[in-house]
Protein backbone atom coordinates (compact mmCIF):
# COMPACT_ATOMS: atom_id res chain seq x y z
CA UNK A 1 0.00 0.00 0.00
CA UNK A 2 0.95 3.19 -1.06
CA UNK A 3 0.13 6.74 0.13
CA UNK A 4 -0.57 5.62 3.36
CA UNK A 5 -2.74 8.04 5.57
CA UNK A 6 -3.94 7.06 9.11
CA UNK A 7 -6.70 8.75 10.66
CA UNK A 8 -8.08 8.20 14.12
CA UNK A 9 -10.98 7.61 14.85
CA UNK A 10 -12.53 8.35 18.32
CA UNK A 11 -15.70 10.59 17.92
CA UNK A 12 -18.40 11.27 15.40
CA UNK A 13 -16.38 14.25 13.89
CA UNK A 14 -13.87 11.83 13.25
CA UNK A 15 -16.39 10.38 10.99
CA UNK A 16 -16.70 13.37 8.70
CA UNK A 17 -12.78 13.97 8.71
CA UNK A 18 -11.97 10.25 7.18
CA UNK A 19 -14.71 10.92 4.64
CA UNK A 20 -13.00 14.14 3.68
CA UNK A 21 -9.99 12.38 3.14
CA UNK A 22 -10.61 9.69 1.29
CA UNK A 23 -12.48 11.51 -1.14
CA UNK A 24 -9.59 13.48 -1.57
CA UNK A 25 -7.98 10.06 -2.08
CA UNK A 26 -10.65 9.57 -4.97
CA UNK A 27 -9.47 12.00 -6.92
CA UNK A 28 -6.07 11.51 -7.41
CA UNK A 29 -6.94 8.23 -8.84
CA UNK A 30 -10.05 10.05 -11.01
CA UNK A 31 -12.52 7.65 -9.43
CA UNK A 32 -15.75 9.03 -10.82
CA UNK A 33 -17.82 11.16 -8.17
CA UNK A 34 -20.43 8.30 -8.49
CA UNK A 35 -17.51 6.23 -7.39
CA UNK A 36 -16.37 8.66 -4.84
CA UNK A 37 -19.36 8.91 -3.17
CA UNK A 38 -19.55 5.11 -2.45
CA UNK A 39 -16.18 4.78 -1.26
CA UNK A 40 -17.10 7.76 0.85
CA UNK A 41 -20.33 6.17 2.31
CA UNK A 42 -18.51 2.73 2.97
CA UNK A 43 -15.86 4.61 5.02
CA UNK A 44 -18.37 6.82 6.95
CA UNK A 45 -20.16 3.28 7.78
CA UNK A 46 -17.23 1.65 8.73
CA UNK A 47 -15.67 4.35 10.88
CA UNK A 48 -18.86 5.04 12.20
CA UNK A 49 -18.86 1.10 13.64
CA UNK A 50 -15.31 2.01 15.34
CA UNK A 51 -17.10 4.85 17.50
CA UNK A 52 -20.42 3.03 18.12
CA UNK A 53 -18.90 -0.56 19.05
CA UNK A 54 -15.01 -0.27 19.74
CA UNK A 55 -15.01 3.69 21.02
CA UNK A 56 -11.65 4.26 19.03
CA UNK A 57 -10.10 2.73 16.28
CA UNK A 58 -8.22 4.07 13.11
CA UNK A 59 -9.38 4.67 9.50
CA UNK A 60 -6.26 3.67 7.01
CA UNK A 61 -6.19 4.86 3.38
CA UNK A 62 -4.27 4.19 1.06
CA UNK A 63 -3.60 3.09 -2.71
CA UNK A 64 -2.77 0.14 -4.21
CA UNK A 65 -2.22 -1.61 -7.81
CA UNK A 66 -2.18 -5.27 -8.92
CA UNK A 67 -0.57 -6.61 -12.48
CA UNK A 68 -3.12 -4.23 -14.58
CA UNK A 69 -5.26 -2.22 -12.14
CA UNK A 70 -5.45 0.65 -9.50
CA UNK A 71 -6.97 1.13 -6.62
CA UNK A 72 -7.85 2.19 -2.92
CA UNK A 73 -7.53 0.61 0.11
CA UNK A 74 -9.11 1.06 3.45
CA UNK A 75 -8.58 -0.73 6.52
CA UNK A 76 -11.16 0.21 9.59
CA UNK A 77 -9.73 -1.59 12.47
CA UNK A 78 -9.79 -1.36 16.35
CA UNK A 79 -9.27 -3.17 19.47
CA UNK A 80 -12.97 -3.06 20.62
CA UNK A 81 -15.04 -6.08 21.61
CA UNK A 82 -14.99 -7.67 18.31
CA UNK A 83 -17.68 -9.52 16.64
CA UNK A 84 -18.88 -13.06 18.13
CA UNK A 85 -20.83 -14.24 15.28
CA UNK A 86 -19.54 -12.38 11.96
CA UNK A 87 -22.01 -14.71 9.54
CA UNK A 88 -25.21 -12.71 11.75
CA UNK A 89 -23.47 -9.66 11.56
CA UNK A 90 -23.11 -9.78 7.77
CA UNK A 91 -26.79 -10.71 7.10
CA UNK A 92 -28.95 -7.39 6.14
CA UNK A 93 -31.14 -5.64 8.81
CA UNK A 94 -29.04 -7.16 11.70
CA UNK A 95 -27.99 -4.52 14.35
CA UNK A 96 -27.16 -5.12 18.11
CA UNK A 97 -27.78 -1.27 18.29
CA UNK A 98 -31.25 -0.18 16.84
CA UNK A 99 -28.83 0.72 13.84
CA UNK A 100 -30.20 -0.24 10.00
CA UNK A 101 -28.50 -3.34 9.87
CA UNK A 102 -26.52 -2.23 6.62
CA UNK A 103 -23.58 -0.92 7.26
CA UNK A 104 -20.97 -4.46 7.01
CA UNK A 105 -23.55 -5.80 3.72
CA UNK A 106 -23.86 -2.53 2.50
CA UNK A 107 -19.78 -2.00 2.51
CA UNK A 108 -19.52 -4.98 1.51
CA UNK A 109 -21.71 -4.62 -2.07
CA UNK A 110 -20.38 -0.76 -2.69
CA UNK A 111 -17.02 -2.03 -2.62
CA UNK A 112 -15.42 -4.76 -5.25
CA UNK A 113 -13.53 -6.56 -2.53
CA UNK A 114 -14.24 -7.11 1.44
CA UNK A 115 -13.03 -8.87 3.91
CA UNK A 116 -13.34 -8.75 8.02
CA UNK A 117 -11.54 -10.81 10.65
CA UNK A 118 -13.15 -10.01 14.24
CA UNK A 119 -12.08 -11.59 17.88
CA UNK A 120 -14.15 -11.77 20.59
CA UNK A 121 -12.51 -9.50 23.25
CA UNK A 122 -9.59 -8.18 20.37
CA UNK A 123 -10.97 -6.05 18.21
CA UNK A 124 -12.13 -5.79 14.17
CA UNK A 125 -10.15 -5.26 11.01
CA UNK A 126 -12.11 -4.74 8.29
CA UNK A 127 -10.32 -4.13 4.50
CA UNK A 128 -11.90 -2.73 1.45
CA UNK A 129 -10.91 -2.24 -1.76
CA UNK A 130 -12.34 -0.66 -4.85
CA UNK A 131 -10.53 -0.47 -8.26
CA UNK A 132 -10.43 2.26 -10.83
CA UNK A 133 -12.57 0.97 -13.93
CA UNK A 134 -10.19 1.40 -17.13
CA UNK B 1 -23.81 25.77 13.88
CA UNK B 2 -27.24 24.05 13.64
CA UNK B 3 -29.42 23.59 11.01
CA UNK B 4 -31.58 26.61 9.73
CA UNK B 5 -35.28 26.21 9.92
CA UNK B 6 -37.21 29.03 8.30
CA UNK B 7 -41.49 29.46 7.94
CA UNK B 8 -43.06 29.79 4.80
CA UNK B 9 -46.74 29.70 4.92
CA UNK B 10 -48.31 26.78 6.63
CA UNK B 11 -44.58 25.30 5.61
CA UNK B 12 -41.00 24.63 7.42
CA UNK B 13 -38.13 24.47 5.37
CA UNK B 14 -34.82 22.58 7.38
CA UNK B 15 -31.96 23.21 5.27
CA UNK B 16 -29.72 21.04 6.33
CA UNK B 17 -26.01 21.68 5.97
CA UNK B 18 -23.17 19.61 5.16
CA UNK B 19 -22.52 16.83 7.49
CA UNK B 20 -24.29 17.65 10.36
CA UNK B 21 -23.07 16.46 13.19
CA UNK B 22 -25.35 14.01 15.70
CA UNK B 23 -26.37 16.55 17.55
CA UNK B 24 -27.28 18.89 14.78
CA UNK B 25 -29.52 16.23 13.37
CA UNK B 26 -31.09 15.69 16.94
CA UNK B 27 -31.88 18.99 17.38
CA UNK B 28 -33.64 19.59 14.25
CA UNK B 29 -35.63 16.84 14.73
CA UNK B 30 -36.36 18.85 17.98
CA UNK B 31 -36.97 22.45 16.98
CA UNK B 32 -39.03 20.60 14.03
CA UNK B 33 -41.68 18.81 16.81
CA UNK B 34 -41.86 21.84 18.70
CA UNK B 35 -42.20 24.60 15.58
CA UNK B 36 -45.05 22.79 13.76
CA UNK B 37 -46.61 22.93 17.15
CA UNK B 38 -46.37 26.46 18.19
CA UNK B 39 -46.31 27.81 14.05
CA UNK B 40 -49.81 25.30 13.30
CA UNK B 41 -47.70 24.55 10.49
CA UNK B 42 -49.41 21.72 7.85
CA UNK B 43 -46.04 20.68 5.77
CA UNK B 44 -42.22 20.32 6.44
CA UNK B 45 -39.88 19.97 4.08
CA UNK B 46 -36.59 18.90 4.99
CA UNK B 47 -33.77 20.17 2.24
CA UNK B 48 -30.89 17.74 2.06
CA UNK B 49 -29.50 19.23 -1.52
CA UNK B 50 -25.89 19.83 -0.11
CA UNK B 51 -25.66 16.38 1.70
CA UNK B 52 -22.82 14.57 -0.39
CA UNK B 53 -23.67 11.45 1.39
CA UNK B 54 -26.43 9.77 3.23
CA UNK B 55 -24.84 6.77 5.27
CA UNK B 56 -27.47 4.32 7.21
CA UNK B 57 -27.15 7.28 10.42
CA UNK B 58 -28.14 9.86 8.20
CA UNK B 59 -31.22 7.69 6.79
CA UNK B 60 -32.50 6.42 10.01
CA UNK B 61 -32.53 10.15 11.71
CA UNK B 62 -34.07 11.70 8.72
CA UNK B 63 -36.46 8.15 8.99
CA UNK B 64 -36.71 9.77 12.44
CA UNK B 65 -37.81 13.01 11.67
CA UNK B 66 -40.29 12.42 9.62
CA UNK B 67 -42.32 10.00 11.44
CA UNK B 68 -42.18 12.59 14.53
CA UNK B 69 -43.06 15.48 11.98
CA UNK B 70 -45.93 13.02 10.92
CA UNK B 71 -46.91 12.29 14.83
CA UNK B 72 -47.43 16.51 15.44
CA UNK B 73 -49.36 15.82 12.97
CA UNK B 74 -48.06 17.56 9.41
CA UNK B 75 -46.91 16.00 6.55
CA UNK B 76 -43.14 15.77 5.78
CA UNK B 77 -41.15 15.91 2.74
CA UNK B 78 -37.77 15.12 1.53
CA UNK B 79 -36.08 16.76 -1.44
CA UNK B 80 -33.27 17.02 -2.82
CA UNK B 81 -31.37 13.43 -2.99
CA UNK B 82 -28.40 14.54 -5.40
CA UNK B 83 -28.00 11.59 -8.46
CA UNK B 84 -24.90 9.62 -6.73
CA UNK B 85 -26.84 9.74 -3.26
CA UNK B 86 -29.44 8.44 -4.87
CA UNK B 87 -27.45 5.55 -6.54
CA UNK B 88 -24.96 5.33 -3.03
CA UNK B 89 -28.07 4.97 -1.03
CA UNK B 90 -29.89 2.07 -3.29
CA UNK B 91 -26.43 0.14 -3.52
CA UNK B 92 -26.45 -0.07 0.44
CA UNK B 93 -29.89 -0.84 0.73
CA UNK B 94 -30.97 2.38 2.34
CA UNK B 95 -34.68 3.09 2.20
CA UNK B 96 -36.49 6.08 3.26
CA UNK B 97 -39.56 3.96 4.15
CA UNK B 98 -42.68 5.44 3.16
CA UNK B 99 -41.66 8.84 3.76
CA UNK B 100 -42.48 11.09 0.63
CA UNK B 101 -39.28 12.35 -1.48
CA UNK B 102 -38.97 15.10 -3.90
CA UNK B 103 -36.66 16.30 -6.81
CA UNK B 104 -36.58 20.15 -5.24
CA UNK B 105 -37.99 22.31 -2.79
CA UNK B 106 -40.31 23.28 -5.51
CA UNK B 107 -41.57 20.55 -5.94
CA UNK B 108 -41.50 19.76 -2.60
CA UNK B 109 -44.09 22.64 -1.55
CA UNK B 110 -45.73 21.63 -4.75
CA UNK B 111 -46.49 17.99 -3.17
CA UNK B 112 -47.54 19.43 0.17
CA UNK B 113 -50.20 21.73 -1.85
CA UNK B 114 -51.29 19.07 -3.19
CA UNK B 115 -51.62 16.13 -0.13
CA UNK B 116 -53.34 19.22 1.75
CA UNK B 117 -55.80 20.30 -0.93
CA UNK B 118 -56.65 17.04 -1.76
CA UNK B 119 -55.76 14.41 0.88
CA UNK B 120 -53.31 11.92 0.56
CA UNK B 121 -55.74 9.71 -1.39
CA UNK B 122 -56.01 11.64 -4.40
CA UNK B 123 -52.17 12.25 -5.00
N1 LIG C 1 -16.10 -2.59 14.77
C1 LIG C 1 -17.04 -3.37 15.38
N2 LIG C 1 -16.80 -3.90 16.61
C2 LIG C 1 -17.74 -4.67 17.22
N3 LIG C 1 -18.92 -4.99 16.66
C3 LIG C 1 -19.22 -4.51 15.45
C4 LIG C 1 -18.29 -3.69 14.73
N4 LIG C 1 -18.84 -3.37 13.54
C5 LIG C 1 -20.04 -3.98 13.50
N5 LIG C 1 -20.27 -4.68 14.65
C6 LIG C 1 -21.46 -5.51 14.94
O1 LIG C 1 -22.07 -5.87 13.71
C7 LIG C 1 -23.44 -5.43 13.68
C8 LIG C 1 -23.82 -5.03 12.28
O2 LIG C 1 -23.11 -3.87 11.88
P1 LIG C 1 -23.70 -2.93 10.74
O3 LIG C 1 -23.97 -3.79 9.56
O4 LIG C 1 -22.81 -1.77 10.58
O5 LIG C 1 -25.13 -2.48 11.30
P2 LIG C 1 -25.50 -1.46 12.49
O6 LIG C 1 -24.27 -0.66 12.82
O7 LIG C 1 -26.60 -0.63 11.93
O8 LIG C 1 -25.94 -2.30 13.65
C9 LIG C 1 -23.50 -4.32 14.69
O9 LIG C 1 -24.81 -4.15 15.21
C10 LIG C 1 -22.51 -4.79 15.76
O10 LIG C 1 -23.10 -5.73 16.64
MG1 LIG D 1 -23.06 0.22 11.39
Amino acid sequence: MSEETRILIRSEYDIVTARQQVRELCMTLHFSSGEQTLVATCVSELARNIVEYAGSGEIITGLTRNTDEEGIVIIAEDKGPGIPNIELAMKDGYSTSKGLGLGLPGSKRIMDEFAIVSKTGKGTTVTVKKWKKP
Amino acid sequence: MSIPILRQGSYLIASIQSSPSDSEWREMGQQLAERVGKLRSRGVVVDVTVLDLIDSFAARTLREIAQTVKLRGAEPVIVGIQPDVAFSMVQLGLTLGDIETELDLEEGMAMLDAILRDGRTNV
